[in-house]
């Protein structure tokens, strides 16, 4: 690929991202009141949403084989009752990550 | 009075700041591990810092930058660059649908919060309980600039220092997960309902099972799309009952 090439690719790459950030801001502009059918999306899909990003992060998980997702699975476990214990956002974050690292590094 | 003024504004923007930086401690974390991966893999492919240090700046998205190392690598073909960064990125559409009232009347720190808005500042953002003393415009702009300074940091050093680390950070990944376990949990524990949380996790595994790891997530989108349409009238019944018996 020459530089011209390289910088078009990158280019479309910077194109696709800037468009599906902006377009809900340019279809639905701020003058003009946002049709209900849009303000019951926007209230009701991040629930969905934080669903369909936490699956994303797992995407690569193979349940039916070794490790059967045991890791995600402990430090998840960790994570959330930390969080449920202390509510502290930080420490659960890093409680489920070393425990992860622990895992995969000296058991699995 | 003059001088008064703007000491004040800068007490408001620097308390902004104070309140932003904890929320993003994770997402340092997270980023300069993704981003030196990211920086030591374009210099192993033969990319000088200069690619990872622009292209953190302009995509600012993590998953397609991966790809983009791939795309830069195969034959030149622009159309299917572009239709795959469309395809990948599209879940920002949802973020942009649940940002339009929160981000009305921001002026023009609006134009970088939508441009910054990756995964990780949209969750912030979108959760996070500002106090009522803190500038909501200040809170989402310093959110996406540190996190968007994280990346790029990360990605640039990863791309300098190329294969000199070699320390074992096997797993470190796991904090971009348990962040979005964490943000999930505040999100369902904010809400009485969650059928929205049960039709995403459902969409979500169905669609991975039937189209696999890699085109899973604008069918995803699609399903969620249909399901909440489908389900609106209950959905916003039962919204309007509990805001009228708190």
């Amino acid at each position: 690929m020459s530089l011209k090439q390289q910088i078009v690719t990158i280019g479309m790459c910077i194109a696709g991202t800037t468009l599906t950030r902006f377009l809900p801001f340019l279809l639905f502009r701020s003058n003009a009141p946002t049709p209900k059918y849009v303000q019951y999306l926007g209230k009701i899909l991040p629930g969905a949403v934080f669903s369909m990003l936490v699956v994303y992060c797992l995407r690569h998980v193979t349940p039916l084989q070794y490790s059967y997702g045991l890791p995600e699975l402990i430090s998840i476990a960790v994570t959330v009752v930390m969080h449920l214990w202390k509510r502290q956002m930080l420490l659960s974050i890093a409680a489920g990550t070393i425990c992860y690292m622990l895992l995969v590094q000296l058991i699995f | 009075m003059q001088a008064e003024q703007k000491n004040n504004r800068h007490q408001i923007i620097l308390s902004a700041l104070t309140c932003a930086f904890p929320y993003t401690i994770p997402i340092f974390a997270g980023f300069w591990f993704l981003g030196l991966t990211y920086g030591v893999y374009m210099n192993a492919s033969g990319f000088s810092f200069l690619y990872p240090l622009l292209m953190s700046l302009t995509i600012f998205g993590g998953s397609l930058e991966f790809m983009a190392v791939s795309m830069l690598l195969a034959p030149y073909a622009p159309l299917q660059t572009f239709i795959m960064a469309l395809m990948i990125q599209a879940r920002h559409l949802f973020y942009g649908i649940s940002m339009l009232d929160k981000f009305k009347g921001l002026g023009w720190k609006k134009v970088y919060l939508i441009f910054g808005m990756c995964d990780e500042t949209f969750s912030i953002n979108y959760t996070a309980a500002i106090p009522d003393h803190i500038d909501r415009g200040w809170f989402y702009f310093f959110v996406t600039l540190l996190n968007h300074f994280y990346w790029f940091s990360g990605a640039t050093i990863g791309g300098l220092l190329g294969s000199l680390i070699t320390f074992n950070t096997e797993g470190l990944d796991f904090v971009m997960t348990a962040m979005f376990v964490v943000i999930f949990m505040e999100q369902w524990l904010k809400e009485k309902r969650h059928a929205s949380e049960w039709i995403g996790l459902a969409a979500s595994i169905c669609c991975l099972l039937v189209f696999g790891p890699d085109r899973f997530l604008v069918p995803t989108m699609i399903s969620i799309i249909i399901l909440l349409t489908m389900f609106r009238k209950p959905l916003e019944q039962k919204e309007r009952y509990t805001e009228s018996c708190p």
